[in-house]
């Protein structure tokens, strides 16, 4: 396949630039609309785009079919041992408040890692739903 | 005219009904399994605007506190939503991928076809 | 620590499952991960006969998630009603597990393995989800976990009718949960609430408006498409038929009695039985389904000739039984209704693992296939008839309690007719059960049979021991019985 110069370098132009958006509305969704399904999505996004205009193929070697799949029980993994965590130390399941020393403090750290969590979970499994697709031949 | 103006007034749950109904009757006159799966997401898609606009209020800010607002929207039927979107989207991508799965053992995703072949074989 | 971990139990039945499928999903070989999750499955009885316990012991266990307090967060709500289901399917996960692992090497495909064993983790995490939760809208979400996962587990077997049975699956299901969230959401929409506890102390206020009729009968019909009543249950043969036998076996005992118990907490704790019998009709209905279902797939289980298929077909015709005592909502059906999900439970799982024994030997459940098969396999044929026993309600296998107690209930509630009906649906039951017994004890082998041997010692352990259970559950009644008359109390006592 010849791959036209424009969309190659505009790719590669956008392509930083997606991922800087998925990571802003990532982190800005403690403060605002957004947060790790949105994000998640998005860099699900940068992974198609690439692989629209380079084929699968390349796109299959920068992110790996493996590596997509084991993020989607990484992700769920962090959510729930947040989870666990704030159990051991001496909370409800998910109880943020005990994870870190002051109650307001610990829900934001609480949030955080569970959004990532969430970006985590949800950009493995777009992208292996992508390579699922995408990879059966007709 | 009382009866026009409440019709008017819900229009929001004749837009909710209308999904609602068509999506449910795609998914049951249409033999075609990707047709029946877009009959389904339209009536699961449904759903999010029943939750949806009855926590809309009107002149409601987003639920932050903040000086001088008192009105906020109601945010819990966005977060379910969310989540019933997200069960949606991985019904869809399953049912999808079961038809892709159909298509390549049994060679169509017409339901009745694949009946004329005989399920007994 | 240790005071911690026991006022974690009702979030640590479902999150250790929800864990190990997660971690079952990373293992890339099979026996890794069928290890991890027996391991899981031994753990979740202990759990939730602990909560059983303390629940008989000290009353109702409440648990908010996250630390948000009930009505406004999650609350998981342990009553006796629902240890008790919660014990069932626990104890039938760990019974099956062991069953698992030459069922699936023989049936699944070597990289699938470690995703049957995620699936049907995440599938017990939903369906233990659905009992502990105290939240209409989480039950939702454990509805879909549960189900999206069994979608994926039948999708697994062999035959690749299998892949239909699936999609015709997926499709009812999904239709019956968006039911579900329908009527949850105009009740929602209703009360501002979505708390088991707090919707039941309001819904009173609102109990003359017709929305709430309608909230109801979304509600019911969806969960109804979950469980296979009658007209509802098309998509059920097919998917046990097809399904590895490990799946059959776990979802005939579990996955229609969970959505079950979701009925009967809607119809007697939340609704209140007046809105349920005065408002909606929904006894009469129920009665003539439920009679439906008993005398109809009866009777189109017997013309079967896929053993699988047969006894689907006779799940269909139990879950008869089991509305029929929820219709009556009198102390004695009630009763009667707990006791045969849990029977039914316990019969059917004998059944389903014995046929899973000779798919596993003979490669087929054709009853052509069998004819002859009591001198090849004896031990796992007779816990076949045990089961079946069981199913016609012979008096000491357990299928005869729940059958008393319907009865009982029939006669309370003034239809002495529904009695004759049901010896008559017991005759049909003899009539399948009776053709297995002909061609498998009094026929030759036939030349398909040569060198088949008693199925292997894992394989026959779970069955043994659900045959067994049956005999037990017929004979010394005092746990199932006496728990199920217990949460009925709680039930009825809610609905006044």
């Amino acid at each position: 396949m010849k791959l036209d110069l424009i969309l190659r370098v505009t790719t590669k132009l956008l392509l930083p630039f997606i991922l800087m958006f998925a990571l802003y509305v990532q982190f800005h969704g403690d403060f605002g609309p957004g947060g790790g399904f949105q994000a998640g999505a998005m860099a699900a996004a940068m992974v198609f785009l690439y692989s629209i205009t380079y084929g699968l193929p390349s796109a299959q070697k920068a992110v790996p079919p493996a590596i997509a799949q084991a993020m989607i029980p990484i992700g769920v993994l962090i959510f729930a041992g947040v989870g666990v965590y704030a159990m051991f130390n001496g909370g409800q399941f998910l109880n943020y408040s005990v994870i870190a020393e002051d109650a307001p403090h610990a829900q934001a750290l609480g949030i955080l890692l569970v959004e990532s969590g969430v970006l985590i979970t949800v950009a493995g499994t777009f992208v292996s739903i992508f390579y699922a697709f995408a990879g059966r031949g007709r | 005219m009382e009866f026009s103006k409440e019709i008017i007034a819900n229009y929001n749950n004749w837009v909710t009904i209308f999904l609602m109904v068509s999506g449910l009757y795609i998914v049951v006159a249409r033999g075609n399994m990707v047709k029946k799966l877009v009959g389904l997401s339209l009536f699961q898609t449904s759903v999010y605007l029943l939750y949806l606009s009855p926590g809309k209020i009107l002149g409601g800010t987003p639920p932050i506190i903040a000086e001088g607002f008192t009105v906020y929207s109601n945010p819990l039927p966005h977060v379910l939503m969310l989540t019933a979107i997200v069960v949606g989207v991985a019904t869809l991508s399953l049912g999808l991928a079961l038809t892709v799965r159909i298509n390549e053992e049994f060679g169509t995703i017409e339901e009745d076809e694949i009946f004329a072949k005989g399920d007994d074989q | 620590m240790n005071a911690g971990i026991i006022s974690n139990l009702p979030a640590l039945q479902v999150v250790i499952p929800l864990l190990g499928a997660l971690v079952c999903a990373l293992l890339r070989r099979g026996s890794a991960a069928w290890f991890l999750t027996m391991i899981i499955c031994l753990i979740m009885p202990v759990i939730s006969i602990t909560l059983l316990l303390t629940v008989l012991d000290s009353g109702p266990i409440s648990y908010s998630m996250g630390g948000w307090a009930p009505p406004f967060g999650i609350e998981y709500k342990v009553d006796v009603f629902n240890a008790f289901i919660l014990v069932l399917v626990s104890s039938i996960g760990a019974v099956v597990l062991p069953y698992a692992r030459l069922s699936v090497a023989s049936e699944v495909k070597a990289e699938d393995r470690p995703w049957f064993y995620a699936m049907f983790l995440l599938c017990l995490t939903g369906l233990l989800g659905i009992t502990i939760t105290g939240d209409a809208f989480n039950a939702f979400v454990f509805l879909e976990i549960s189900s999206l996962s069994t979608y994926v587990l039948i999708a697994m077997g062999r035959d690749r009718r299998a892949l239909l049975a699936a999609y015709q699956y997926l499709i009812l299901g999904s239709i019956g949960a968006t039911f579900y969230i329908i009527g949850v959401g105009i009740i929602y929409t209703l009360t501002g609430t979505l708390n088991f506890a707090d919707l039941a102390a309001r819904i009173p206020e609102i109990e003359q408006t017709r929305s709430i009729l309608a909230a109801a009968a979304f509600i019911i019909v969806g969960i109804s498409l979950k469980f296979a009543l009658f007209p509802l249950h098309v998509w059920l043969p097919n998917a046990y038929a097809y399904a590895p036998s490990t799946v059959s076996a776990f979802l005939a005992s579990t996955a229609t009695k969970v959505a079950l118990y979701l009925l009967i907490r809607f119809l007697f704790s939340i609704f209140g039985i007046e809105v349920v019998t005065d408002k909606l009709a929904l006894t009469d209905i129920l009665i003539i389904l439920s009679l439906a279902a008993m005398l109809g797939a009866s009777t189109v289980a017997i013309f079967q000739h896929d053993v699988k298929r047969l006894f689907a077909y006779s799940s269909v015709a139990q879950i008869g039984y089991i509305t029929l005592g929820i219709a009556l909502a009198n102390q004695a059906g009630l009763t009667g209704s707990l006791v045969h999900i849990f029977n039914h439970a316990v019969m059917k799982g004998a059944l389903f693992l014995a046929i899973g024994a000779v798919v596993y030997r003979i490669g087929s459940a054709e009853i052509d296939d069998f004819s002859g098969l009591g001198k090849k396999m004896p031990i796992t044929m007779g816990c076949l008839l045990i089961g079946g026993l069981g199913l016609i309600g012979v008096p000491g296998t357990a299928g005869f309690i729940s059958k008393w107690y319907l009865a009982v209930g029939a006669i309370d509630a003034g239809y002495l007719w529904l009695v004759f009906l049901l010896v008559l649906s017991s005759l049909l039951a003899l009539i399948y059960v009776g053709r297995i017994v002909e061609v498998v004890w009094f026929r030759d082998p036939g030349p398909n049979l040569d060198g088949v041997r008693e199925a292997p010692l894992s394989l026959l352990l779970p069955t043994v021991l659900m045959a067994a259970a049956t005999i037990y559950f017929g004979i010394e009644t005092s746990q199932s019985v006496g728990i199920a008359a217990q949460a009925v109390e709680t039930l009825l006592g809610l609905a006044k």
